[in-house]
């Protein structure tokens, strides 16, 4: 299957998201993909307020059922919540659970005036009422597969797509 | 079926009993693991809901408060649910076993235990006891380990020093009688840590310690020399049976770190405490209140040290 270009979808997203872009602002990144977008968007935007990042790992609901992810890192979110205008950034959008952690996880910093959401991918599949703001594209992807934002060591963005093992990384 | 009742079949971690005998690979994920809690700790709210609706049992045979406490914060910070034992002050003065203890707050559904016991290998008989599920993390028994005492002091030389691999690490004091220094051993040699030495009196020491890879010097001017990591234990004047010492100020004549004597140490040298300190008889107020010092540091690591090894082995 023919995958979009990542790069070619910030480009878009960029410019979708750019005539919202104020002074009010945040942007954070949920661990990996989505860190590697908001550095981008944060530059291109020229968003003001510092970058925050963000690994929901200590929030998931599938603890229970596999444990601790194997690679935890650490949350930092360098701007005062309370008040804030966040925009979250995801890579791919699938069941939601991972926007509803780091939703979660949000409001043990603060209470901020406003959540959005942008994703370079929104690939169906929701299990949780989660909307989207701002998407690369849309794209069906039947359950077993698992897409996936990699970045080179030139720093360029781009899109793979796996079979399924468990959804560990997902 | 492995050796190491510690592992479960998959070599995941199941229980934390020692840190002797644990692969770097889990040492490592503990310590990272406590990175990311760090910053949680660090928060107005000081908590995650990771292990919200479990319930974690702290048994103390052996009085302390210090370990105690921050195992409790650690439980509470993750959402669990913190019931204190003082089983010495209970069951067992009435003549309950430590089993029987054991499986009447298995019976309440207990998910993990925390036992400090004065006696060796109390917590590994509790661990081969109770049903799959249910965890067991040394908080320290007899002489034998300490195993969250040393992981946390293993992650505040690593916040400090960075890389194991080129430290010279000086463990000084009561080894005798010391659990925390058989797993400090343990951990330091695993990381790659490579020269360990301890600076004891012959008095203290542990016949059995040289066996463990270490180089032994009984004066603190040879001993210091170059040293990049002061551990130093607590002289543990409750355990001392017979009169090994003179006094405590002959002790802190020739073993009790100083300035001038921490000054014969690498430059940048830390200086590490597992507390309570005995001031004036194994360290001198200067050092422990000096820039040298990482005390206090030790303390706010030791509760996300713990906060990781209580999630690591509920996700086991």
């Amino acid at each position: 299957m023919q995958l979009p270009n990542a790069e070619q979808l910030l480009v878009e997203l960029t410019e979708k998201m750019r005539p919202d872009v104020a002074t009010n602002i945040a942007l954070v990144g949920i661990y990996t993909g989505g860190v590697w977008l908001a550095e981008r968007l944060h530059q291109d935007l020229g968003i003001t307020l510092p970058l925050g990042v963000l690994d929901s790992s200590f929030y998931r609901d599938d603890f229970d059922q596999i444990g601790l992810h194997s690679q935890v890192r650490s949350s930092n979110i360098p701007f005062k919540v309370d008040g804030s205008h966040i925009i979250l950034i995801d890579d791919v959008l699938f069941t939601g659970r991972t926007i509803r952690a780091a939703t979660n996880e949000l409001f043990d910093h603060g209470r901020p005036a406003s959540i959005r959401l942008a994703a370079l991918i929104d690939r169906g599949g929701r299990e949780l009422p989660i909307a989207i703001n701002y998407v690369g594209t849309t794209i069906v992807l039947s359950e077993d597969k698992m897409l996936a934002l990699e970045r080179n060591k030139n720093g360029k963005l781009n899109l793979s797509l796996y079979d399924r093992v468990n959804r560990n990384s997902e | 079926m492995n050796n190491n009742p510690q592992l479960n079949r998959d070599g995941e971690l199941q229980h934390l009993l020692t840190t002797e005998g644990l692969p770097i690979s889990i040492l490592l994920k503990i310590l990272d693991t406590a990175e990311s809690f760090v910053g949680v700790t660090e928060r107005d709210i000081k908590k995650v809901p990771l292990l919200r609706g479990k319930s974690i049992f702290n048994l103390f045979f052996e009085p302390s408060t210090r370990t105690r406490t921050t195992f409790e914060i650690a439980a509470k910070r993750l959402s669990a649910d913190v019931v204190n034992l003082d089983v010495a002050a209970s069951s067992q003065s009435k003549g309950e076993t430590m089993l029987d203890t054991v499986n009447n707050l298995s019976a309440m559904h207990a998910d993990m235990f925390i036992v400090r016991h004065s006696q060796s290998g109390a917590a590994h008989l509790i661990a081969r006891h109770v049903k799959p599920g249910i965890h067991v993390i040394n908080a320290g028994d007899g002489r034998h380990a300490h195993p969250t005492q040393a992981l946390l002091d293993m992650f505040t030389i690593r916040r400090y020093k960075k890389d194991f691999h080129s430290l010279r690490v000086a463990i000084i004091g009561d080894i005798l009688h010391s659990r925390v220094a058989r797993s400090q051993i343990h951990a330091l040699t695993t990381l790659g840590v490579p020269e360990v030495r301890v600076i004891t009196p012959k008095t203290l020491l542990s016949n059995k310690v040289e066996r463990l890879g270490v180089q032994v010097y009984h004066d603190m001017a040879q001993g210091l020399k170059d040293v990049d990591v002061l551990l130093m234990l607590r002289l543990q004047n409750e355990r001392m049976l017979g009169a090994r010492l003179p006094s405590a100020e002959e002790y802190f004549k020739y073993y009790g770190l100083t300035q001038e004597k921490l000054a014969l140490a690498s430059q940048d040298a830390i200086v590490l405490h597992p507390g309570p300190m005995n001031r004036g008889v194994e360290i001198d107020s200067a050092v422990a209140d000096g820039k040298q010092s990482v005390i206090l540091s030790q303390v706010t690591f030791g509760i996300a040290v713990r906060m990781a090894v209580m999630t690591i082995l509920m996700g086991n």
